[in-house]
């Protein structure tokens, strides 16, 4: 005889056995594929921010190069054109960059003997900082130096901008593309495990169906299944990248690992929704995988 | 088995037959038909056994029954209608109306006796506090009132057996078909079961049973479908009795 077995406390077993060898390997797969798909979110966040605050830093300035003409030297040339753009509207501030300034500048290029010579004609450069509300467009700064007569080139920094904007977008939707690719393979391993476990619990698809269940209740068993898996596979994997997340955001210091890739606290929320996508994308692969093999019982 | 019931309150009229077979023919895939040419009625609330030497068709039968094959000639009406034009759908709930205890039990070896037998109430979709103490009571009345945690693979074969028909009838079936339900159990088992199966019966379920036990044939004094070769060779009373067949 054994224990008593007490009828009011009695609740269903799952019909599909809780504990299953295999189990432990799908989770293993699944919570990699998270792992993977938040840190390629992880890093198109921190590149997208890096990328603004580039395009930030450059949409807030211009560059002027002024050449002397006639018997103006350029030192007055520039003191001239950074005063004309002080006056143009959506300028917030020019300053002639100081001759020992450009010369460092330039120095890499020519050599120090090249400067020492001191005749040679070296262009000043006007560095004007733009009004972030309404910056003024290179065109405007243009007139306003052609209607003062001077010689000058602006360069509003619109190609490196391109640049950037252009590196950004390709980052994004190769993230897209590898986030997509990474669901897609999810749910393949999903797909195979559901099939590999309709074949394992055949006896008991069939007593269901014998029984008279329909087949969206046996559906239903490895839909739950599945989604329950992966969402423990997500919340590892999610756990996983928001480690690597603080990580990197904590070497960082001040700006997270500034300039390269600049983590935010906040990113790491990004990882929160991972079991949830990752039972959708289960449940989903589950229910065709099981329907496909359903249809033959009829 | 608390609630009574009878054959009217199947909602199908008493006087027709519950199952009627006509020209039936059937075969596993493009091999020869194992049941030919078979033909009969039951009565609603009757009681019969099927005999037959092994491979004779006994088992292809009640598969057909319990909708688990299907005929490849001729129509076989439940309930009035006619199994093929029901509705793919609608198959399910037909097979919720009969009730089978298979040749091999197919019991859940991962599931108590208590989840065996509750398992075609979860099917319909029943709620566990509305259902668990009809369990309970079935259990103890086929004997294994202290056997309801164990496991199938932990019972003995007469054990396994009871599990199996109580299974079988816990939502109430218009049909219970059995296929050699006391084909490993001592004699004295095999009494106990078919007293089971009588005191079903006289709750108005249509029994069929498939059996050897020519001795618990004759004891029990029932008719019988006697299968040759996969044809329908005698009939006993409530059975059509059809010209040449
Ligand atoms: N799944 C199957 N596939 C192919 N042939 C089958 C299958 N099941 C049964 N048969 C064949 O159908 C014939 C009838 O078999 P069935 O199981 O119905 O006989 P039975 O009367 O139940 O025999 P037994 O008394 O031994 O249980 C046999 O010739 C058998 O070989
Ligand atoms: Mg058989």
């Amino acid at each position: 005889m054994s224990e008593m077995f007490d009828v009011k406390r009695w609740k269903p077993a799952p019909l599909l056995p809780r504990k299953d060898p295999r189990d432990g390997s799908l989770v293993f797969v699944v919570a990699v594929l998270c792992f993977l798909a938040c840190l390629t979110a992880l890093g198109a966040l921190a590149a997208n921010r890096a990328a603004q605050g580039w395009t930030g830093q450059l949409t807030g300035s211009a560059t002027v190069v002024v050449r002397a003409q006639g018997s103006e030297t350029p030192d007055a040339a520039a003191g001239r054109a950074a005063e004309t753009l002080a006056g143009v509207k959506g300028v917030s501030e020019a300053r002639a960059m100081e001759k020992e300034k450009a010369e460092a500048l330039l120095e890499p290029w020519l050599g120090q003997e090249a400067l020492e010579l001191n005749d040679l004609p070296i262009p000043r450069l006007v560095t004007v900082d733009l009004d972030p509300e309404a910056p003024a467009r290179a065109a405007d700064l243009d007139k306003a130096l052609k209607a003062a007569g001077i010689d000058a080139t602006v360069d509003d920094h619109s190609l490196w901008i391109a640049d950037i904007e252009r590196s950004a977008g390709v980052a994004r939707w190769s993230a897209l593309a590898m986030f997509l690719l990474i669901a897609a393979a999810a749910g393949a391993v999903i797909a195979f495990a559901t099939r590999a476990a309709m074949a394992a619990h055949r006896e008991t698809i069939e007593v269901l169906h014998l029984s008279g269940a329909q087949p969206a209740f046996v559906v239903r068993l490895f839909q739950t299944r599945f989604a329950q898996a992966a969402a423990l596979a997500g919340l590892f994997g999610a756990v996983g990248a928001a480690i690597i997340g603080a990580l990197a955001r904590l070497a960082g210091g001040g700006q997270g690992l500034t300039p390269v890739l600049p983590v935010a606290w906040i990113d790491l929320l990004a990882v929160a929704p991972t079991p949830l996508l990752a039972a959708l994308v289960a449940a989903v692969a589950a229910r065709v995988a099981a329907r496909g093999l359903i249809g033959e019982l009829a | 088995m608390s609630r009574n019931r009878d054959a009217a309150s199947t909602g199908e009229s008493p006087a027709g037959p519950i199952l009627r077979f006509d020209g039936v023919g059937m075969r596993y895939g493009r091999a020869a038909e194992v049941l030919r040419d078979v033909n009969f009625d039951l009565a609603p609330g009757s009681f019969h056994f099927l005999t037959g030497p092994s491979g004779a068709g006994k088992s292809s039968l009640l598969k057909l029954i319990y909708l688990a094959e299907r005929p490849s000639r001729g129509t076989i009406e439940m309930f009035g209608r006619d199994v093929e034009a029901v509705a793919l759908a609608d198959r399910p709930f037909l097979r919720r109306r009969i009730g089978v205890v298979f040749q091999e039990f197919r019991l859940l070896d991962h599931l108590t006796a208590f989840d065996n037998v509750a398992l075609p109430l979860r099917i319909e979709g029943g709620k566990p506090e509305s259902y668990r103490a009809d369990v309970a009571e079935l259990l103890a009345w086929v004997g294994l009132k202290n056997r309801m945690h164990a496991l199938p693979p932990t019972l003995s074969g007469g054990e396994k057996q009871r599990l199996a028909i109580a299974r079988a009838v816990v939502n109430r079936p218009d049909i219970l078909l059995a296929d050699e339900p006391t084909g490993n159990v001592d004699d004295a088992h095999a009494l106990r079961i078919l007293k089971l199966f009588v005191e079903l019966n006289r709750l108005g379920t249509t029994v069929l049973i498939a059996s050897h036990d020519e001795d618990l044939v004759a004891r029990s004094g029932q008719p019988v479908l006697h299968l040759d070769k996969g044809r329908l060779r005698a009939f006993g009373r409530n059975v059509r009795q059809e010209p040449g067949a």
